[in-house]
């Protein structure tokens, strides 16, 4: 397909150059405006290259070295050693096991929330838009108004709602509390997103079939691939890097990675140990990149393809 | 025994009326055609039967069963989407499958069914391919397949043709009608195009705004339409309408032109009785004109008119000529319509007993 693209292109091109006139194109100059877009570009990507540079190499020191001062200077000597006790002994208040802990909390609390809160948004927007719902127009309005509303406001009433049902302090909790968050703006883009979906396919699926969850799962899922990508990439990095309903609602046994962090960053007495913190922050960066790098591709599909092939 | 029948039925949209006071019975067996123009309210009246809008008022039977309330599933009905509106993710295979999913059937009278729907349509070889790859033809054949897998009684068609290429919507229009012929269901099938119209339909409900103009076979519709509307709406070139007096003296009725050109009537059959000196319309049907003077005992009326231009439309040609300030328009022989120069004065006839009278106020047959 591509390869034919090119070849229509090549065979275009040579047309074009046998039949138009020829016009000597101008050499591009480098203009002062040119540079100056250089130079600020370039200050752009410093500001973000430096310190990763910084934290990359820290975190393969040694504290001999880091003592020395010479922040730029690359490691005499490569060791993991830094990584190797972040993950498994730095110290998290009085707990002395590494970030390890707070990892495998982050993995139980990532699955059921993606779950709960895209599961719940796809069925809700996918009834919004398809089915004749009573008062869905004032249901979406309502929905708009709680994309704009700050946790901290309802950050009371949830802690006591998720205690009264028992799920305060656990992992559950904080699922619920990130479906609860995330519902809003999920159900909108879901909804939004199904809205396009030629209505006779919904009237064809309602005569076949009639059934709510028979054609959800049948038709309407197969046919989300796209828009599922987009919505379990946002979610994977919110609720990867939440730490405010981690800190709230995870109690002291399922603190999230991200909380775990901030323990051994901030709560450390005597000298800071830099290339333990950097390793940890590394460490608690990577999973999303990781993520990133496997379905990124799909991502750009998911946000340009908006059109349903039929 | 499915015998369809609208009773009463309103339709409105906020405060739009679409349908007012809609009455429609069809029986078995028959192909019923809903044709109007765009925007007169054939889908909706389609969708109503097909449960996926709800009627403002009014009561729909099918069989002697009152549906109006029943889920579209429950209808007993299978329909034929005019975007096909094939399940882009699913094979062919699991359209037609999908089309059985609320009739629980047995697995291998599914599989039956759906090898006997492929054949007559022609689709095994695609059973595996998914819609996206496949042409508008072969995609047309699965809609219907997915359609036909239910065994109903009813089918529903919704402009099912208006996305293919001329031949091949001939090639389907044949099939469609085949496949009437051989399962000898009721079909209620919308349309805008009067050919579709006049070559399938056992009956034909004409509409407009929104009401059934006339309702009758094909040859009624054609040959004596109830009012204005569906005169002008059928046949092409249109019944060419013109308003005219009507004189009776003598016992012979006659309409007077302006020019005053007269126009036998004698052998016409009121519905209504004539009255001397009234305002009507005169409708002329294109095919009934001769070019060349006549007599007296084989034409109502003769006119000496100049040729404006002529056309050629395949088989055979139009010819329009100019009376009384207005186009008239003639089918004409193609050898003849060579021989016709614009600015000519030719005389042209119209053949007896084939003249159509409208009320000028009502606008109905008379
Ligand atoms: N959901 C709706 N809300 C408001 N008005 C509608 C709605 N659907 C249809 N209408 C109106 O109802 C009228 C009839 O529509 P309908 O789709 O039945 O026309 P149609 O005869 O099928 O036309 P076409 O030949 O163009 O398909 C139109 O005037 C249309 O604007
Ligand atoms: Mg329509």
């Amino acid at each position: 397909m591509s390869d034919l693209t090119i070849a229509q292109k090549m065979l275009g091109g040579e047309v074009a150059v046998r039949s138009a006139p020829y016009f000597p194109r101008k050499k591009k100059r480098i203009t002062g405006r040119s540079i100056a877009i250089i130079i600020f570009l370039s200050i752009c990507a410093i500001f973000f290259c430096v310190p990763l540079y910084v934290v990359i190499i820290t975190s393969f020191k040694t504290m001999e070295q880091i003592r020395e001062g010479a922040m730029f200077s690359l490691p005499n000597v490569w060791t993991l050693e830094a990584w190797d006790h972040a993950w498994n002994s730095a110290c998290s208040g009085i707990n002395c096991n590494g970030l390890k802990v707070g990892f495998w909390n982050s993995v139980q609390i990532l699955f059921p929330s993606l779950i709960l809160s895209i599961g719940i948004s796809m069925i809700t927007g996918y009834a919004l838009a398809l089915w004749n719902v009573r008062w869905a127009g004032g249901f979406l309005f309502l929905l708009f108004i709680c994309a704009f509303v700050p946790f901290q406001i309802i950050m009371f009433p949830l802690i006591s709602m998720t205690a009264a049902i028992k799920v305060y302090g656990n992992v559950w909790g904080v699922a619920i509390v990130h479906a609860v968050l995330a519902m809003p703006v999920l159900t909108l883009i879901f909804r939004n997103y199904y809205k396009d979906i030629p209505q006779e396919i919904m009237s064809a699926a309602v005569m076949d079939s009639g059934s709510f969850w028979k054609i959800f799962v049948e038709i309407i899922l197969p046919m989300s691939g796209n828009i599922l990508i987009v919505v379990l990439i946002l979610q994977i990095t919110s609720i990867w890097n939440d730490y405010l309903i981690g800190v709230t609602f995870g109690g002291m046994g399922s603190q999230p990675m991200t909380v775990n962090l901030a323990n051994l960053i901030t709560i450390s007495t005597g000298t800071t140990r830099y290339n333990d913190n950097m390793a940890a922050a590394l460490q608690t960066a990577i999973p999303p990149l990781v993520i990133y790098f496997f379905v990124g591709k799909l991502f750009v599909q998911g946000i340009t393809a908006g059109a349903i092939k039929g | 025994m499915p015998k369809v029948s609208f009773e009463h039925i309103t339709k409105t949209y906020g405060n739009v009326p679409v349908l007012k006071d809609l009455n429609l019975a069809i029986d078995d067996g028959d192909f019923l055609v809903l044709l109007g123009p765009s925007g007169c309210g054939k889908t909706t009246l389609l969708n109503l039967l097909a449960g996926l809008i709800d009627v403002t008022d009014g009561r729909i039977m099918i069989g002697d069963r009152d549906v109006t309330d029943v889920d579209p599933k429950d209808r007993g009905l299978a329909m034929v989407f005019q975007s096909y509106a094939l399940y882009p993710t699913k094979t062919v295979y699991g359209n037609l499958k999908f089309g059985l999913s609320a009739s629980k059937l047995p697995k291998d009278e599914v599989e039956r069914r759906i090898a006997w729907a492929a054949k007559l349509l022609q689709i095994e070889p695609l059973l595996n391919r998914k819609p996206a790859h496949l042409s508008g033809g072969q995609r047309q054949r699965v809609a219907i397949g997915r359609a036909l897998v239910k065994n109903v009684g009813v089918f529903l068609f919704d402009e099912p043709l208006s996305n293919l290429d001329a031949k091949l919507r001939t090639e389907t229009r044949l099939e469609i009608k085949k496949l009437h012929d051989t399962l000898k269901t009721t079909i209620v099938y919308v349309t805008h195009d009067q050919i579709e119209a006049m070559t399938m339909a056992t009956k034909i409900a004409v509409m407009n705004g929104g009401v059934i103009q006339q309702f009758g076979t094909p040859d009624e519709i054609y040959e004596r339409p109830a009012n204005l509307f569906v005169a002008g709406f059928i046949g092409s070139p249109a019944m060419n309408l013109r308003k005219v007096k009507l004189s009776i003296a003598n016992g012979k009725t006659e309409a007077v032109f302006g020019s005053g050109v007269r126009f036998d009537l004698s052998d016409y059959r009121f519905a209504t009785a004539p009255q001397d000196g009234a305002e009507v319309i005169l409708g002329l049907r294109p095919e009934h004109f001769l070019v060349g003077a006549g007599t007296a005992a084989d034409s109502a009326a003769t006119f000496e008119v100049p040729v404006q231009y002529a056309e050629r439309t395949g088989p055979d040609a139009s010819a329009y000529f100019v009376l009384e300030n207005d186009l008239l328009a003639l089918r004409v022989e193609p050898a003849v319509a060579a021989g016709l120069k614009p600015g000519q004065v030719v005389p042209v006839r119209y053949l007896k007993g084939k003249a159509h009278l409208f009320d000028a106020q009502t606008g109905q047959r008379m």
